[in-house]
């Protein structure tokens, strides 16, 4: 039997997105045997790129299912990921309802994989951060990871050429435990953007944990960048991977 | 960080891509995460003709010195053309 690192499969494929539109996914599915569970990657602002594909390829490899929706599949689907990237941006980025119908299209593809467990963990990045507290309070998953995410909490500054809006008035409706993974030395979010989420869940009683790293900023886990801190990422991998083990295991498992 | 933000230009001119030179009707330009350049951040722009889709690209990422650096240039190559350039 090959080592279970070895033991995936990868590759495009369609799903159905908001308003029934077919787009784009990265598919990288375990080879190992039993009842798993799925994880919705969501890619940060610069797109659907390689680093984020391997992520989804570093969850098959420790037996999980992992759809990368693209986000941007609406500038076209066979648009190379950076152009595309910098025409969503240009527009203004994704609208959250968009967001929400292509984020919903990946879980209940997740869910109809033959040997999925029924559970799906959501993990985003940078706006992908915000993007999974968005999956979490709209969609019913049953794990959340939140890195880096900017603009859940805090204040939108007047004119901003980004269509976002924050979401900590949605906490309460978060139906799922949340890991949340932050650079201290970040300025999206702050320290402070951070304590007021993490405020409101107090006030909401919802189960979450968050770290926040020294000597770390935003990107912290982005291998390729100078901003990669290897304490930091490797220490929030092992929470990740710790955090998906007790949520999204099967029942009576 | 990720600053989100993205100045719009409005431009006459060209430029060449992968697949030859096409119009340049605007650019985004902004400051953040770059998709090549071994940088946390970059000062990026892309030169688009919106009306031929996403691939009408020209795309730059630049270290923030750099990008100064070539403010100062096309200021000072419009300053040597003199009236020509007004």
């Amino acid at each position: 039997m090959a080592p279970r690192e070895e033991a995936l499969t990868a590759a495009n494929v369609f799903i159905s997105g908001h308003g029934g539109d077919s787009i784009n996914a990265y598919q990288a599915l375990t080879g190992e045997e039993g009842p798993r569970a799925g994880v919705l990657v969501i890619h940060h602002l610069p797109g659907w790129d390689s680093p984020t594909k391997e992520i989804a390829r570093k969850f098959a490899s420790r037996g999980y299912n992992a759809i990368c929706p693209n986000l941007y599949a609406r500038e076209g689907l066979d648009v190379d990921a950076d152009d595309a990237a910098a025409a969503a941006r240009a527009k203004g980025g994704v609208p959250d309802e968009q967001f929400v119908g292509d984020a919903g299209g990946a879980i209940d593809a997740l869910r109809a994989l033959p040997n999925s467990n029924g559970k799906v963990g959501v993990i985003g990045y940078c706006s992908g951060g915000r993007q999974s507290f968005l999956t979490a309070v709209s969609l019913p998953v049953d794990a959340a990871v939140d890195c880096y995410g900017a603009f859940v909490t805090g204040t939108i500054p007047e004119g901003w050429p980004l269509k976002v809006t924050t979401l900590v008035d949605k906490t309460g409706s978060l139906a799922c435990p949340l890991l949340g993974l932050f650079g201290a030395e970040d300025q999206f979010p702050t320290p402070e953007h951070v304590a007021e989420l993490e405020q409101a869940l107090i006030a909401h009683d919802k189960t979450y944990e968050f770290h926040s790293y020294e000597g770390a900023g935003h990107a912290f886990f982005s291998v390729d960048r100078p901003a990669y801190r290897p304490e930091a990422a490797l220490d929030g991998w092992q929470r990740i991977f710790s955090w998906f083990e007790k949520y999204l295991a099967a029942e009576g498992v | 960080m990720c600053s989100y933000v993205t100045v719009p230009a409005s431009l006459t001119g060209s430029a060449k891509g992968p697949d030859g030179w096409f119009s340049v009707t605007s650019a985004s330009v902004y400051f953040d995460h770059p998709f090549h350049a071994p940088l946390d951040h970059s000062l990026n722009i892309d030169f688009v003709d919106r009306a031929h889709g996403p691939s009408a690209r020209v795309a730059v990422e630049l270290s923030a010195d750099s990008a100064r650096e070539l403010v100062r240039c096309i200021e000072a190559a419009l300053a040597a053309a003199g009236s020509a350039a007004l």
